[in-house]
């Protein structure tokens, strides 16, 4: 009788588990659900082609166009790439091949904690000080709150994403590569680049995507230097307003289809996140495969 | 050695340098013009917004910490068909996808209107929770599978259960990650803005109750560097999180360096 009784204990507990590990599935799919149940019969209502290819963004009108919002998020997150991509690739091959041992564990101690500052906190940084700094060098006094400002400080903020995962794929490539390529008569540098860096590849992609999802998705910092006129950019110093801060910005007293639409925003911003989700998906079963 | 290959060694230290040069200059430009701020009428002003974080905090760690765990153990102990394990990779490495705005969307349809929690710490919390899952998750696991497996068959060969062994061996060896998890979340709900701001509101009062609506810390910089209230204050502010947050690296570090 109490053997039954343990036996059942465990079978239930073992449930218990497997039932907080579909969880995670289960709250994947809520959200999901719940994000497009609320955006997407107003995108039906307005026309899909129109959502998107919309220039005017009038809630009061509920006249409600986002391209300028996708066309403001992809311009930040490229300009965002062109600096991060290389500060952070070249960083990591500094951790990994060149750094004296003591100077790499400090350099690693800071990129951690530099990612770990909130990222409200590197907003109102950028606000005090890539803002007036803009203002009073390029933009002549015209206000420095504009992509530009978006751009460096989401730059900071992607840099420590890129670095680490960079760094454990370059780790993660055989040291014989890097031998037999030394031996070969190949210099450090030319090693580095032409065996290592491609060897790892993948792993860098991967930091790339991981890095522009987190672009993309960050609201706050941008809100408090990006302008948030809605507008098509004209120049890298125009205001702008990103997906991701319109969600934000007008949630407080939206109503209606008013309401619907920021969720309908939500919506093309999840089809991004999730077309990256997908990109991520090939580049690792890619690798897998390969090695 | 090359003058081409100077060059470009030269460009690789710059770039290492250029991003503890950022690290130094922000926590510098921020603590040096936040100190000044930070006298007693200001920890005053903050009483508020403190108790809303601590509160959103332990909330959000008992909703999320025994799911967490329990999911990680059924990851390394019991699952048997890769596919459960590879579907629920999937859902948790999406989960760490979704930006947090996202949560704030979802969490704001389904716990302040659906479920009708209202703007509060519950649905704060609840939001928070989801979003820290797939952290407790990944590290938990991490530390799940440095458990030596000589250990568990030690214990088995002694006649003892699958879940006893878990208790009394398995759970004891990893206490050290689920602190680190613990302490990588509290980090990442002290640093949450959006998801917060969306669910919890931002009544900037000491909340009585779970049902009340409260600002974070971090909501609380945001409000006051957006709606340009106080300068000073925000700078305080900010210093109070960079210090959170230095704490919590400091102690993360510790832990993982005692392990090893």
């Amino acid at each position: 009788m109490k053997r039954k009784l343990t036996k059942l204990f465990e079978f239930s507990i073992e449930k218990l588990f497997l039932l907080s590990a579909v969880f995670c599935i289960l709250a994947l799919g809520t959200i999901l659900i719940f994000v497009f149940y609320k955006g997407a019969p107003v995108i039906g209502k307005i026309g899909f082609l129109e959502f998107i290819t919309g220039t005017i963004w009038q809630p009061q009108a509920e006249i409600f166009g986002i391209l300028p919002m996708i066309v403001s998020s992809v311009y930040i997150t490229l300009g965002t790439m062109v600096l991060a991509i290389p500060i952070g690739v070249l960083t990591a091959v500094y951790l990994s091949y060149l750094a004296p041992k003591k100077l790499a564990v400090f350099l690693r101690r800071s990129i951690d904690i530099l990612a770990s500052i909130p990222s409200v906190v590197y907003g109102f940084f950028g606000l005090m000080t890539i803002v007036p700094m803009i203002d009073k060098y390029l933009a002549k006094g015209t206000g420095g709150n504009g992509m530009l400002a978006a751009i460096l400080i989401l730059t900071i903020m992607v840099l420590p994403t890129i670095i680490s995962v960079s760094e454990t794929s370059l780790r993660s490539v055989s040291n014989s590569y890097r031998e037999a390529s030394l031996a070969l008569g190949a210099t450090e540098i030319t090693t580095i680049f032409k065996v290592m860096v491609p060897a790892a590849k993948s792993g860098i992609f991967s930091s790339v995507i991981l890095g522009v999802g987190r672009v993309l998705g960050e609201a706050m910092a941008v809100i408090l230097v990006s302008g948030n006129a809605v507008q098509m950019p004209s120049s890298i110093l125009s205001r702008v307003r990103t997906l991701s801060a319109n969600c934000a910005l007008e949630m407080g007293y939206a109503e209606g289809m008013h309401n619907e639409a920021l969720y309908a925003t939500g919506v093309i911003l999840f089809g991004f996140i999730i077309l990256l989700n997908i990109l991520m998906y090939i580049v690792k079963t890619r690798s897998e495969r390969k090695g | 050695m090359k003058l081409r290959d100077k060059w470009i060694k030269g460009a690789i230290c710059f770039c290492a340098f250029f991003c503890v040069a950022v690290l130094i200059w922000l926590i510098l430009y921020i603590v040096i013009n936040g100190i000044p701020s930070l006298n007693r009428e200001f920890f005053q002003s903050l009483i508020p917004s403190v108790a809303s974080t601590l509160a959103i905090i332990g909330m959000t760690l008992v909703f999320s910490v025994p799911i967490g765990i329990m999911c990680a153990i059924y990851l390394t102990e019991y699952a048997k068909s890769s596919k459960i394990v590879k579907a629920i990779s999937f859902a948790v490495d999406s989960l760490s996808g979704i930006p947090s705005i996202l949560y704030g969307l979802f969490g704001m349809t389904m716990f302040v209107t659906v479920l009708n929690f209202k703007w509060s710490l519950l649905s704060g919390s609840l939001t928070l929770a989801i979003m820290i899952l797939p952290v407790i998750i990944r590290v938990c696991q991490e530390s799940l599978i440095t458990v030596p497996t000589e250990y568990k068959e030690g214990s088995f060969a002694m006649g003892a259960t699958k879940l006893k062994t878990l208790v009394k061996i398995v759970l004891p060896c990893t206490s050290r990650g689920i602190v680190t998890a613990i302490i990588l979340s509290i980090g990442r709900i002290v640093g949450e803005t959006a998801a917060v701001y969306l669910t919890a509101g931002m009544v900037n009062r000491v909340p009585e109750s779970i049902m009340d609506s409260g600002r974070t810390l971090s909501v609380h910089l945001y409000m006051l560097a957006k709606e340009a209230i106080s300068f000073e204050q925000a700078f305080g502010t900010a210093t109070v999180l960079i210090v959170i947050i230095l704490i919590v690296n400091t102690a993360t570090n510790l832990i993982v360096r005692e392990k090893k």
